[in-house]
């Protein structure tokens, strides 16, 4: 286990040290302490290594992951995860706006509520929040799976293409093309499989699917005068 | 950008410590502001007094003798101590529009920072820890608090338009964000009779709350209001005698993070800024909701949940 104390060592020497690691690195576990809502912190790593952060971080926390395991002990500021690319996210706290923001692949878990504008134009990573979302979360999500173990806000997938959203509890209102869709034997099996990975014990079965009703695809010559 | 802080104290045995605390937050936030730095501060409060904070660019020449010119001006005793460009003038409630009159006519060009029994506002161009060492924020004790650095993005960089902006007696604003209809708004505000000074977007939310408590709002149901009249983007924080309140328009995309313990209500634009204080590693930290008026105050038991003032 590498321990490295952010105070002391700096955030450029921090992520260069993480950057530095391999696909074959020895060193695969990291731990960094005194985060103290410092930005950036174990953005654009590329190896299979896991890094634990001890407390809360600010914006952009493991922004552009591919490869590496970040877990935060705490809650995460704006844009954590944004554009992940692949691996594996953990939030033990709450998640400020734009969580998981562009993410093209991995798994990015919030064990507590996520903010506003969760999974904003998310392009194919999975999302699993055990508590509760903001509005315009998934506002033109392409791909990928947004699943809301709580409640959603104001205009859930406003503008969405073909991500999946699945809400366990009530949603404030859904955003402009976007309807409730019904729930097939291979979403079950999708929804069960993120929960599990998640560590949730939900029941796919409580949840509702949402999607796009995908009437804003084409331009439409009725609504001309709209342009 | 720019940066919010705000500090409101339940445990009192941490009031001499207000000023201290809240310059290492507002310090924190230079980042998001580094243009220009001000703060609120709340205390000192004495039977049959009150206060102003006047500024001026040539404090020599302003300062000198005003505290006597202002005795002639209300006929009684008036007091002041200077700090760098500003000073604070000590004066017998219910004097302060004479005051504030009067001093139109006297050299210096001399302007009001702020009025109030216990509201004390310090504002001026330059990096926050320079503008916080000028005034010797940290020395300051107090109930509550409210600070902001700015990052000019709609007028000038200029002492008028640093934050906070004085709404009302003791009440202030401090605004992250910026406002699309300020131009509009400042035209039919003016037209109604209210002074406003500067291009500043948020003078004109200033000047708007002040409006609105003069046609007989609360300060709770002005904020309320301003959510449908003011078009843009905005985290506000206010400042009151017994507490302050924070706003956020419905997109929210400007930041906003606040802690409470036991001894303390704490707001940052960031986490960064609410690291240092005491216990907050045991702190509920939460985000305020969108188009959401919430209030603390010294008055009422504090709450989480939103209330109207």
């Amino acid at each position: 286990m590498q321990t490295v104390d952010l105070q002391e060592t700096g955030l450029r020497a921090l992520n260069k040290m993480l950057h530095a690691q391999s696909e074959t690195t020895n060193q695969t576990a990291w731990e960094i302490l005194n985060p103290k809502g410092a930005h950036a912190i174990a953005c654009g790593l590329n190896a299979p290594i896991e890094v634990t952060v001890k407390g809360s971080t600010g914006y952009y926390c493991a922004g552009m992951n591919q490869h590496a395991t970040v877990n935060i002990h705490g809650s995460a500021g704006p844009g954590t995860a944004e554009n992940m690319m692949s691996g594996t996210v953990v939030i033990e706290g709450d998640a400020s706006q734009y969580a998981g923001a562009t993410g093209h692949g991995g798994l990015l878990v919030i064990k507590g509520n996520a903010s506003s504008r969760c999974g904003i134009s998310m392009k194919g990573i999975d999302i699993v929040v055990h508590g509760n979302i903001g509005h315009m979360s998934a506002f033109m999500a392409q791909s990928g799976n947004l699943v809301v173990c709580g409640d959603a806000g104001d205009a859930l997938g406003d503008s969405c293409y073909e991500a999946r959203l699945f809400v366990r509890g009530t949603v404030k209102s859904l955003g402009a093309d976007c309807e409730r869709k019904e729930m097939r034997p291979e979403h079950l099996e999708i929804l069960q499989d993120l929960l599990t990975r998640a560590g949730s014990d939900a029941k796919p079965e409580e949840f509702t699917r949402y999607g796009s009703a995908r009437n804003l695809y084409t331009f439409d010559v009725d609504n001309a005068a709209a342009y | 950008m720019c940066g919010i802080v705000g500090l409101f104290l339940k445990d009192k045995a941490l009031e001499p410590k207000l000023g201290e605390m809240l310059t290492a937050m507002l310090i924190t936030m230079t980042d998001r502001g580094p243009d220009s730095a001000g703060i609120a501060i709340y205390g000192g409060e004495r039977a049959g007094r009150t206060k102003i904070v006047v500024q001026s660019d040539t404090p020599d020449l302003a300062f000198a003798g005003l505290d006597a010119k202002i005795g002639e001006v209300v006929g009684g005793r008036v007091t002041m101590s200077v700090k760098s460009t500003h000073a604070i003038l000590d004066l017998p409630t219910g004097t302060t529009a004479k005051v504030r009159a009067a001093l139109a006519g006297f050299e210096g060009a001399i302007r009001l920072m702020s009025r109030g029994d216990s509201l004390e506002i310090y504002k001026e161009v330059g990096l926050p820890r320079d503008v916080a060492a000028r005034f010797d924020l940290a020395q300051m004790s107090g109930t509550h608090g409210i600070g902001h650095t700015r990052m000019a993005t709609e007028s000038a960089v200029t002492t008028m338009g640093a934050h906070p902006f004085n709404t009302g007696d003791d009440q202030c604003l401090v605004h992250n964000g910026s406002l699309s209809n300020h131009n509009s708004l400042r035209r039919k505000l003016r037209r109604d009779g209210i002074h406003i000074e500067t291009e500043n977007d948020t003078e004109v939310a200033a000047a708007y709350l002040t409006w609105q408590m003069q046609n007989g709002l609360t300060l709770g149901d002005a904020l309320e209001r301003s959510l449908d009249d003011l078009d843009g983007f905005f985290t506000f924080v206010v400042g009151t005698k017994d507490g302050f309140g924070v706003v956020r328009d419905p997109i929210a995309c400007k930041p906003a993070v606040m802690a409470e313990t036991d001894q303390f209500v704490a707001f940052g634009s960031e986490y960064r800024a609410l690291v240092d204080l005491p216990g907050i590693e045991n702190a509920h930290v939460w985000e305020p909701e969108p188009a959401t008026v919430y209030f603390w105050s010294h008055s009422q038991a504090p709450t989480r949940t939103e209330k109207a003032a």
